[in-house]
């Protein structure tokens, strides 16, 4: 073992670690632990991506606001763009992937542990390397497209009110290159589990639909994030070292950059939901005491929909002006996937269609998130049409349309998950009462703030307006959506305080507290370290419903055994050695312009760190 | 718990209806001048027709499938003592019929939408009036070449008269967006060297004489919120009283020379000659062409050309109303006015040459 | 390491603990899956590349005179490809293929002086494909061509380049894996360890493939 040079699951002989204190988290290679980092971090920089949001709603809570000035307002939607995308909903999804996929799967662990791990670290690296933009005065403010050449320094250094180009865009730019070596990391990883780690018997088409959404997320990530990484490079280039690839002046094309990021940019989109179609796919069922309805179909529009992704970027560009062709084929692309989508959705109404629905606050949030997604996915073919388009794109129309399907579609779908796994992961059941106030504040709150943007959108209000002056006709729904906003983030709150009763309550959890159908309810509550004693043998979709009806409608609770013989990863700190090595070789790259002489000797530092704590690991003795 | 699925469902249809009221009620518009829903043009209306096709189908699809969802969550409610409910797997002919439904209506909807995509995207067959709109940080220069015309964030027109547009940009990426007449496409920047020329064409005709709003749709840096601009659409007549007067000291016209008869008339007035005075040492000049001055002519300065800056309804791109005491105290502190904009003085400007300067700029209509 | 993909309900730990689903070891499919992700980096790097193609405003370029600044003063400058060179480094990078699938062969019947000898030859390939590439950007930078010159140069070096880090970064691999064969610690039942390191350099030489016609002889 000790000649891996990738990495491989240690060997056979496995030792007491210790199990508590913050280095056990550091040095952690626990699928489990891992996942609860990455939710416990995603959901900080959800609240503060939340409070950016407040901010700009009581900015526009009236006409000519005067809150915030208009370069913080350009910030503020930036980073509530990207940290709700990079550092909210796709972490909180690896959470759900990190824990949730082996246990679904009836694996030990993820095919990588530590390479695990480094994703873990790379992400809370460049997630406070973006947001340490704040602190020096300069957050990124071209918006999450960075549309160039806004962003490509050349312009902006030309004018007289900003004499420099500041390190706003740097921050942005190198930061989502760090992000994109951690995604990038995670999804093989996943890749790698789920093709190669399913228990005996599990056949791809045996895997839970959660699994299978998470599948085609990770091949999306492989494919995708290269590309934008690709362009990132390039603006890195443009910035500091005078070259072209988006600046007119040197022959370059400004739409180069739009291609790139939106052929990263489109199926990024269903990076962002696809997981949450899983996680509803799983709960629907349960809770309606029968199977998913038309399982293979589920995977084969899911699968549908990742593939047409990658050919429907353009309709993010219809008022560039491709010319009518172009135009054509891209809208007709797009409106092919409103197929796959609303198979899916017509197949989670049939899942529900004779079922005997329990309304848990999962399987409320699970129904919203159905049907929110609707009016996301309605909206969506709307503007799928090139010449509405020309009218609705750059507006709150848009805005209306993406957080139907973000807010409503991923955010519901992923507290939908959090209800419905907390008893697995925590050993405690959420207070039931208080999720129903948070589900109807939050559906309440949601529907206020972002239902009237459609109709500011077609009335004529663009996007990413610092304000905007009376007479126009927004005044009402602006304050309205602000007070709805507020509903929102009360709802959160209640989360937040249910969470802190449940962490000091009882562990109240059985294994499986709601009847589940697949693997990871057949094991304790929390699940011990190495998740199943004995590796599973599944014959179906819904092995654990095998189980319950074998066994007659009550299964017996798991019991704990001591699993000394069983061989688990050791504890390792190599790969946060090696994350703060790609932090320190990308994170040198900011100084360029401010040390011109001297920032490469960083980099080579960093460089050096990294292919130390690479050849640790890949050496690490086995004991 | 028992009763609670009851809840659930009034509660979801009672939104449903109450959100679709709401929409309606919307979709009238009458109180909200730069609405999308209200088109004033012939290819804001073809818009207009293909968005409410594709509108109410979408309304169709959302009242049943919601519909069905909401009655799926009433009906199948868990009552105590439930048996297990049958444990179907799916249906293949539901299934087929279910996918082939929503492809007909995607065709309903994609055969107008091709066909308006025909109609409107391709540049003006035939303009009655050519004008180039170029982008700038943050306002919007309007020239008519044909017309000897060079103006700034108003764009006047004719009524029932095709106008195309040929749009760029002098800096970084804007969007020329007027909902009621012309939609919206972006604009780029050109360079004289590149080999990239991107000029985006966009075309209307307006119904009637009125004055609509727009503004830019596109990210552009810190003022990209008050980036407006306005459309100005006058009688035949009218129009051809507003470009004989903007001709006088057009860039396009003899390089900005005024006629020798305007010039001495000029020269015997108190208020253009101080005017034009203040204008120059107080630094105006290097940034704004104006008529009467050295750089009349000029047409690659920073700022918008000033030449008839007293005619315009508004200043700071659709910002202000264009009243002396507005312009007073733009002259005064224009970064306090509309922050972070590229208008700098070279110094302040006295209290004096603030009133002379307004006086003189308001003279020119 | 890997068995077979079939299981009964007496595995015992071992057994469960080299348990995969697919029979393969996951380090295999993860190379698969990197590779996959890298053709999309590398398409996107080819596709920029010819997007701009024709498109410098000054020279040098690749395959034809143009003007262009050079000590100071624009001039007519030649052709700036000098293709036998980097024929001959293409033709080594395709050799070194060869040689590592030879020096697999060894590894697994257990072949020691054999497969260090081929993997040997394998690296050495490679640092002349650096070297080769280290020259040749020398050799463009003395003759005006820096990497913000034009788009031609911009994008030439970029996609090359990020080629030649690729390269450099196999041959530190190929060589940790050279070092440790040379201790003797690759014995056949680990020549996995090569395999993985030889699926990387093929598909280095087969982006290479698609860069050398693209770039140097597609005028």
């Amino acid at each position: 073992m000790a000649t891996s040079v990738l990495e491989h699951r240690a060997p056979a002989i496995h030792h007491a670690h210790p199990k508590t204190g913050i280095w056990s988290w550091i040095t952690t290679v626990d699928h489990k632990r891992i996942g609860i980092l990455y939710g416990a971090t995603a959901f900080l920089f959800f609240l503060l991506g939340g409070i950016e949001a407040l901010i700009m709603r009581l900015q526009l809570m009236g006409p000519n606001g005067k809150l915030v000035d208009p370069d913080t307002f350009n910030a503020l939607f930036t980073m509530h763009g990207t940290t709700m995308i990079f550092l909210g909903v796709m972490p909180l999804s690896a959470m759900f992937f990190n824990y949730f996929i082996p246990l679904q799967i009836g694996a030990r662990d993820v095919a990588f542990p530590r390479l695990n791990a480094f994703s873990y670290w790379v992400f809370l690296l460049g997630g406070l390397f973006i947001n340490a933009s704040f602190l020096v005065g300069a957050p990124p403010n071209g918006g999450w497209f960075g549309y160039a050449n806004l962003t490509s320094s050349r312009v902006i250094a030309a004018t007289a009110a900003a004499p420099a180009p500041g390190m706003n865009i740097d921050f942005w730019v190198i930061g989502l290159q760090i992000l994109g070596i951690a995604s990038i990391a995670a999804a093989l990883n996943f890749f790698v589990t789920i093709v190669n780690l399913r228990a005996p018997g599990m056949k791809m088409l045996r895997m839970p639909m959660f699994v299978w959404m998470s599948f085609v997320v990770q091949v999306l990530l492989l494919l995708a994030f290269p590309v934008i990484t690709v362009a990132l490079v390039f603006l890195m280039m443009d910035r500091n070292f005078g070259t072209s690839f988006f600046m007119p002046d040197g022959g370059g094309d400004p739409i180069m950059w739009q291609h790139l990021f939106w052929i990263f940019g489109h199926p990024e989109v269903y990076i962002l939901i696809l997981p949450a179609f899983g996680i509803t796919s799983e709960i629907l069922p349960v809770f309606s005491r029968k199977p998913l309805f038309g399982y293979t179909a589920m995977v084969f529009s899911g699968i549908f929909i990742g593939f047409v992704g990658f050919g429907v970027w353009s309709h993010h560009m219809f008022a560039t002006g491709m010319g009518p062709f172009a135009d054509t084929f891209f809208s007709m692309a797009t409106m092919v996937i409103a197929l796959p989508t609303g198979v899916k959705i017509f197949n989670w109404i049939g899942t529900l269609w004779g079922g005997s629905l329990r309304y848990t606050t999962a399987m409320m949030m699970a129904i919203a998130m159905v049907a929110l997604f609707i009016i996301g996915g309605l909206s969506g073919v709307m503007h799928s049409a090139p010449p509405a388009d020309l009218q609705q794109t750059d507006t709150y129309f848009i805005v209306a349309h993406f957080h139907y399907v973000l807010f409503g579609g991923s955010i519901f779908g992923l507290t939908a998950g959090a209800y419905y796994w907390w008893p697995k992961m925590f050993g405690r059941l959420l207070d039931e009462g208080m999720g129903k106030a948070h589900f109807w504040l939050m559906f309440i709150g949601m529907n206020m703030t972002f239902f009237p943007m459609h109709f500011l959108g077609l009335n004529g209000m663009p996007r990413r307006v610092y304000t905007y002056p009376s007479g126009l006709g927004f005044e009402f729904w602006n304050k309205f959506e602000t007070i709805g906003a507020f509903i929102l983030a009360f709802s959160f709150l209640i989360f937040l305080v249910n969470i802190i009763k449940t962490w000091f309550g009882p562990a109240n959890a059985p294994a499986d507290p709601w009847h589940g159908a697949t693997l990871e309810w057949s094991i304790p509550s929390p699940p011990q370290e190495f998740n199943f004693p004995k590796l599973p043998m599944v014959g179906s979709s819904v092995p654990q419903w095998d189980a319950r009806r074998a066994a007659g409608g009550h299964l017996p609770e798991p019991a704990l055994v001591s699993g000394a013989d069983i061989p688990m990863p050791n504890p390792s700190y190599w790969p946060l050695v090696s994350a703060i090595g790609v932090f320190l070789v990308l994170g040198s790259l900011l100084f360029i312009r401010v040390n011109p002489v001297h920032w490469w000797q960083l980099t080579l530092f960093g460089v050096a760190v990294l292919f130390f704590g690479v050849y640790r690991w890949a050496f690490e003795p086995p004991h | 718990m028992d009763r609670r699925p009851e809840r659930v469902g009034r509660a979801w249809l009672a939104r449903t209806v109450l959100l679709g009221l709401v929409l309606l009620a919307a979709a009238c518009a009458d109180n909200y001048p730069q609405t999308t829903l209200n088109p004033r043009s012939d290819i804001t209306r073809l818009i207009d027709q293909l968005f409410r096709t594709t509108f109410w189908w979408a309304m169709v699809v959302f009242v049943l499938v919601e519909g069905a969802l909401v009655y799926a969550l009433w009906r199948f409610r868990a009552k105590p003592n439930d048996p297990e409910p049958v444990q179907t797997h799916g249906n293949t002919t539901l299934e087929i019929i279910w996918t082939a439904i929503p492809a007909v209506i995607l065709v309903l909807i994609a055969i107008p939408t091709v066909k308006t995509i025909f109609k409107t995207s391709l540049p003006a067959p035939n303009p009655a009036v050519e004008v180039n709109v170029i982008g700038h940080q943050w306002y919007w220069e309007f020239q008519y070449p044909k017309l000897g015309v060079v103006t700034a964030n108003e764009l006047v027109v004719p009524q029932k008269k095709m106008i195309g547009l040929r749009m760029w940009s002098a800096d970084v990426l804007h969007s020329f967006w007027s909902p009621q007449l012309a939609a919206k496409r972006d604009v780029f920047p050109i360079f004289s060297q590149t080999k990239l020329k991107k000029v985006n064409p966009l075309w209307f005709t307006a119904d009637t004489v009125g004055d609509y709003t727009g503004q830019c749709a596109e990210l552009c840096g810190i003022q990209h919120g008050r980036m407006g601009l306005r459309v100005i659409v006058l009688t035949d007549a009218d129009f051809d009283k507003w470009v004989a007067a903007q001709r006088v000291g057009s860039p396009l016209v003899e390089g900005g020379k005024v006629p020798a008869a305007v010039d001495s008339a000029w020269k015997a007035d108190t208020i253009m000659t101080k005017g034009a005075t203040a204008f120059l040492t107080g630094g105006c000049i290097s940034c704004h062409a104006m008529v009467g001055t050295p750089l009349a002519g000029a047409m690659t300065l920073r700022g918008p050309n000033l030449s008839h800056v007293g005619g315009r309804t508004t200043i700071g791109a659709n910002m202000y109303e264009n009243t002396p005491t507005n312009l007073a105290q733009w002259l005064r502190d224009p970064q306090g006015m509309k922050k972070g904009s590229h208008m700098i003085l070279p110094r302040p400007l006295t209290e004096d040459e603030i009133a002379t300067l307004v006086a003189y700029l308001r003279a020119h209509k | 390491m890997a068995q077979a993909a079939t299981a009964t309900a007496e595995m015992s730990p071992a057994d469960e603990h080299h348990w995969t689903s697919t029979g393969l070891d996951s380090r295999k499919i993860a190379i698969w899956g990197f590779i996959g992700s890298e053709c999309l980096f590398f398409a996107s790097l080819i596709s920029t590349y010819l997007v701009y193609k024709g498109k410098s405003l000054v020279g040098p370029l690749p395959h034809t005179e143009s003007q262009c600044m050079l000590h100071g003063k624009m001039q007519t400058c030649e052709a700036i490809f000098e293709t036998p060179l980097v024929t001959a480094g293409t033709a080594v990078l395709l050799f070194s293929s060869f040689f590592v699938v030879l020096a697999l062969y060894h590894a697994q019947k257990g072949n020691r002086a054999k497969l260090l000898g081929w993997l040997g030859a394998t690296v050495m390939c490679g640092l002349f494909f650096v070297s080769m590439q280290v020259y040749e950007f020398t050799h463009f930078y003395h003759k005006g061509m820096g990497y913000s010159t034009n788009l031609f140069s911009t994008t030439f070096f970029t996609l090359t380049g990020f080629h030649g880090s690729h390269v450099t970064l196999g041959v530190i691999w190929l060589s940790t894996v050279l070092f440790l064969a040379a201790r003797g610690k690759l014995p056949p039942e680990k020549s996995l360890n090569l395999e993985l390191a030889a699926l990387y350099w093929h598909f280095v030489d087969v982006v290479w493939i698609v860069i050398f016609p693209v770039v140097y002889l597609m005028r």
